[in-house]
């Protein structure tokens, strides 16, 4: 399961008791509701509030016992039960009015903490830990790895030549070396297609083990990371792994909407790795006509049909 | 160029599309002279595949000629006739250095995907899902094949096409599935399903020396062919209790190897128990209705060997575990690594030692395929193997 900061659990757990206590009062006590809520005193209306009384026991059953990702299921309550409120507000008069009103700027309220709570649970999903993608100072630290069925020289070798880094990296347009030890980077940030560009500097460099890099001060994308060379077991090649962490330049925001268009972090380096596989060892990255550009995590949600392209 | 496209569940449409392109260093675009419509294609037809996708080209069995090769495929010319083998394999990784070409490392470019599925991505495959790498298949008048410096094979005598065709897929697939048995003399073999894979698999299993092969379906003219075109003993499951008869015919020991040949489309001859499984198939509470190989594992001898080569696609329930673990059974399995089994069978189609156009009961053109896969499926005019025209 998801680990989750103490706020967000307390948060959900207290949102779980709220339905509690709502949920028992509205399906044993529906009168006694209705008529604080300024609804009509009829059977259907008692009928109603009991339905949604169990919706609420239901929400409660869940954030207590389960994760608090069971807030989505209030948020969806919520946006049921808003637009009713309103709809009834405008329709009564007089101290009925009154109530509605206030029972919907309740509601209201309640909706808003739920949407907090939701989207909180939302962004430690991006940082979730699950040992490819955790959060350190609101930094994204990444880690993949991959074996290659080539000698740690060669693939060293092939990774300490940046320029490279285009034919298997898919966002980067280009690598320049600017300097004994520094260069200078161009990618393409998704889901917003802007280019972004930084200087790094190589920062450690142990000749078929390891290289470690890191983003000038002035750089944009604050990033800095390590490419580990080892050999794999029994000849087996090299184990690559690569321990990364940047700033995203548009935030944790963006990151979130750019994970729900199929763009999870932790994936793209998965795939750039399995594309740096390819390169070493069959000299080129594998296209299908379903995913003409190779490996690529936006390409796994929206394939093309698997015929020739025109 | 025409192609066969799976355009949804039960719904397969003979299409104009663009002729295909080399993508790769290593491909070669082949003009296709003969495909057949596999049993592993009706789990695609019916729609138990998932990551199809409207106007994929259906096909993994197919060969013809080279029209065009990349700039790296130095070993075949135009002109060549090849049989392209199904799964698609780079040569190079670690994987197919051990011969497991279909877990070939490199050639699905969807190995994501794959990997949130089965925890491991297998190797890419013609025209089976964008799960196996959104390749083309080549039921179609030319198709790509990529990596075509270490797949196809070449024939250069005179056989007919159908004889080598199946080259591609069923026949080592059989061959496969009776090879993971490791056969002694005295060995009894029991083949589950009775289609053109289980055939070769009966057929297999007599050129690795087993004593009695035994071959159990329900469809008369499957049993008939297994019987006379490839030798087996037969069991109808549907008028007679397999367990006891395979206990009755082996003195109670049961089978020394079991092939499951059917997959995860299985049937039980007990109506009530097909709608368990059925509906809960239905409700996705399992992808896989396993009562063939339910009953395989049961009949097994104490320390016999499991042999799978029917296509699963997800999850199975009611596994009988117990059996497996407590009886000492081994179980064997996997996509058939064509490419290593086309040398050695090509050679013993040379020999004469077997002839695999045995299995063919159709031939019709490309455009007739949607009627092909209805007929294959509905097992109607005794259709055993149908072969497509282009």
């Amino acid at each position: 399961m998801t680990q989750h900061d103490a706020t967000t659990a307390r948060l959900g757990r207290a949102l779980g008791w709220a339905s509690l206590g709502l949920g028992l009062s509205m399906t044993f006590a529906p009168r006694t509701v209705t008529r604080l809520a300024g609804v009509d005193d009829s059977a259907t209306a008692r009928l109603m509030t009991r339905i949604v009384g169990l919706r609420e026991l239901v929400h409660a059953a869940g954030l207590l016992l389960g994760p608090p990702e069971w807030v989505w299921t209030r948020v969806a309550g919520d946006a049921m039960d808003l637009p009713s409120l309103v709809i009834a507000t405008a329709r009564r008069q007089g101290s009925r009015r009154m109530r509605a009103a206030m029972a919907t700027a309740a509601v209201a309220g309640i909706t808003a903490a739920d949407t907090y709570t939701a989207v909180r649970t939302l962004e430690e999903d991006i940082g979730k830990g699950r040992g490819h993608e955790a959060h350190r100072n609101g930094a994204l630290h990444l880690e993949a790895a991959v074996t290659i069925n080539r000698p740690p020289e060669e693939t060293y070798r092939y990774w300490h030549d940046f320029t490279h880094m285009p034919e298997f990296m898919v966002h980067v347009d280009e690598v320049q070396v600017t300097g004994d030890r520094s260069m200078h980077w161009k990618a393409e940030m998704h889901p917003l297609n802007k280019t972004i560009e930084w200087d790094a500097e190589i920062v450690e460099d142990r000749p078929n083990e390891l290289i470690a890099w890191r983003s000038t001060e002035s750089s944009d994308v604050p990033n800095s990371g390590t490419v580990h060379f080892g050999p794999a077991p029994g000849g087996r090649g090299t184990e690559v792994r690569v321990d990364m962490e940047y700033a995203p330049p548009a935030g944790r925001a963006a990151v979130a909407v750019a994970k729900l268009m199929g763009e999870a972090p932790d994936q793209q380096v998965r795939d750039d790795l399995r594309r740096f596989k390819q390169v070493m060892e069959i000299g080129e990255v594998v296209r299908s006509e379903g995913s003409p550009e190779g490996p690529h995590t936006q390409r796994l949600m929206h394939q093309r049909p698997a015929r020739p392209m025109a | 160029m025409k192609a066969n496209c799976w355009m949804g569940m039960a719904d397969v449409e003979v299409q104009d599309v663009p002729d295909p392109k080399i993508m790769n260093d290593r491909d070669a675009i082949v003009r296709i002279t003969s495909s057949a419509i596999c049993g592993s294609d009706l789990h695609l037809y019916d729609g138990f595949i998932p990551t199809m996708k409207k106007g994929d080209i259906l096909g993994h069995e197919f060969m013809g000629e080279i029209v065009e090769v990349g700039r790296e495929v130095t070993n075949l010319k135009i002109g060549d006739r090849v049989v392209v083998p199904f799964p698609i394999a780079c040569g190079r990784c670690n994987s197919c250095q051990r011969q497991l070409y279909s877990c070939c490392e490199n050639s699905n470019p969807n190995a994501g995907i794959a990997e949130k599925m089965m925890g491991h991505s297998p190797s890419g495959i013609f025209g089976y899902s964008h799960m196996l790498g959104g390749y083309p298949g080549g039921q179609s008048q030319y198709a790509r094949v990529p990596f075509a410096d270490v797949g196809p094979i070449k024939i250069e005598d005179d056989l007919p096409d159908e004889q080598v065709l199946f080259l591609s897929d069923i026949f080592p697939t059989g061959y496969m599935g009776a090879e993971m048995c490791d056969i002694e003399p005295g060995d009894v073999v029991a083949v589950w399903g009775c289609g053109p894979v289980g055939q070769f698999a009966i057929a297999s299993a007599y050129l690795l020396g087993a004593e009695r092969v035994i071959g159990i379906d329900r469809f008369p003219y499957r049993l008939r062919r297994a019987q006379e075109k490839a030798g087996a003993e037969v069991i109808n499951y549907e008028e007679t209790n397999v367990l006891e008869a395979l206990k009755e015919m082996t003195a109670g020991r049961g089978p020394d190897a079991c092939i499951d040949a059917v997959g995860l489309e299985s049937h039980h001859g007990n109506p009530a128990m097909y709608a368990y499984d059925r509906t809960k198939q239905i409700a996705r509470l399992e992808t896989d209705r396993p009562f063939a190989i339910r009953e395989a594992i049961m009949a097994c001898a104490n320390g016999g060997t499991i042999s799978i080569i029917g296509v699963y696609g997800g999850l199975v329930d009611k596994f009988p575990l117990g059996s497996l673990m407590n009886r000492s059974l081994t179980v064997r399995t996997g996509q058939c690594h064509v490419q290593r089994y086309m040398k050695p069978l090509l050679d013993r189609i040379r020999n004469g030692d077997i002839d695999p156009s045995f299995v063919i009961s159709h031939e019709m053109g490309l455009s007739d395929a949607p009627k092909g896969y209805r007929m294959f499926r509905d097992k109607q005019d005794e259709c055993n193997k149908v072969v497509l025209k282009p």
